[in-house]
């Protein structure tokens, strides 16, 4: 019964939150329903037992990736009310293709409660180990069975970070700012300052 | 009682939903990249799903993949708007066929 109840409630917020993202007219309020959104997420997979992955999703989105747009938005100084300016012109398209795609996803799925597709069944490979908790069984999956995998992960985070990094570098030339020591030290009197007698009722050009 | 049919349920509006966000926000490439961030989510949520109803952790495995690449296309995509931005003081998706250079 608290399961069932629980369900709903998270299936809802994320719905909800899902609809505040695209439909906020504020891009700092869409991340904040982001990080609503994948919560709930998160909730609906500890639902089923799936703790590792959702203790990686707030970690990972909200952590990381949703902090990440939080930046980015906060730092580019755009005007947002003219981002929406095509909203509502483009509204009927969006929603037709969005209800044909929905239409067909819900003919897939009715095609396949009336048994025309077979989905095949899990050869076992994948098999929790009895009485293993969650994060023991995907630990042990993932670095006997899917090592290269992981590995090749890391390698594309790396490429990620590299990417960014590189793309966002601002070059080698010198910073503003920066203090020349040798060129301090090697100013004299004699070329920084010079005398003068200016003649009577006049100035001096500097 | 939940089955796998309700979580399917589920991912399907979001992931339509996502479909729908990269519509009607044409010109905004960051509620863009938020709704893909959606239809990821969506993605994952399906395959947890099927997972732990099945009794088969391939699939908890592979939704740790989609997330890995997840966050570096959102690293690599914010990075690109930023240097798009610092180009043409603007990141309406309009113009972004003129990138040049």
């Amino acid at each position: 019964m608290i399961h069932t109840i629980a369900f709903y409630l998270f299936a809802a917020m994320v719905i909800a939150s899902a609809m505040m993202v695209i439909f906020a007219r504020n891009p700092v309020h869409s991340v904040m329903w982001l990080i609503l959104s994948f919560f709930n997420a998160a909730g609906l997979m500890v639902l089923v037992g799936a703790e590792f992955i959702a203790m990686l999703l707030v970690i990972v989105y909200v952590g990381a990736v949703a902090v990440l747009f939080l930046f980015v938005v906060m730092m580019l100084d755009i005007d947002y009310a003219e981002m929406r300016a095509g909203f509502m012109r483009n509204m009927p398209l969006g929603l037709l293709i969005a209800l044909i795609l929905l239409a067909e996803i819900v003919l897939g799925i009715g095609a396949y409660r009336t048994g025309a597709i077979e989905l095949g069944t899990p050869d076992g490979t994948g098999a929790a180990p009895l009485g293993a908790s969650n994060i023991e069984a995907i630990g042990s999956l993932m670095f006997t069975r899917y090592v290269f995998l992981f590995e090749a992960a890391g390698i594309i985070l790396l490429v990620a970070m590299i990417g960014a990094i590189v793309l966002t570098h601002l070059g080698s030339g010198p910073a503003r700012g920066q203090q020349n020591v040798s060129r301090q030290n090697r100013r004299r009197p004699e070329e920084a300052t010079r005398n003068v007698t200016p003649e009577i009722g006049k100035g001096i050009e500097l | 009682m939940i089955g796998v049919e309700h979580y399917v349920v589920v991912a399907t509006i979001l992931f339509v939903l996502g479909v729908l966000g990269i519509f009607i926000n044409r010109k905004n490439v960051i509620v863009i990249l938020m709704s893909i961030e959606l239809m990821l989510l969506a993605v994952n949520i399906n395959l947890v799903a099927f997972s732990a109803f099945l009794g088969d952790l391939t699939g908890q495995v592979f939704a740790m993949f989609v997330l890995t690449v997840a966050a570096a296309e959102a690293a690599i995509g914010l990075a690109i708007l930023v240097v798009f931005f610092r180009r043409r003081r603007t990141i309406a998706v309009d113009s972004v066929s003129q990138l040049q250079g």
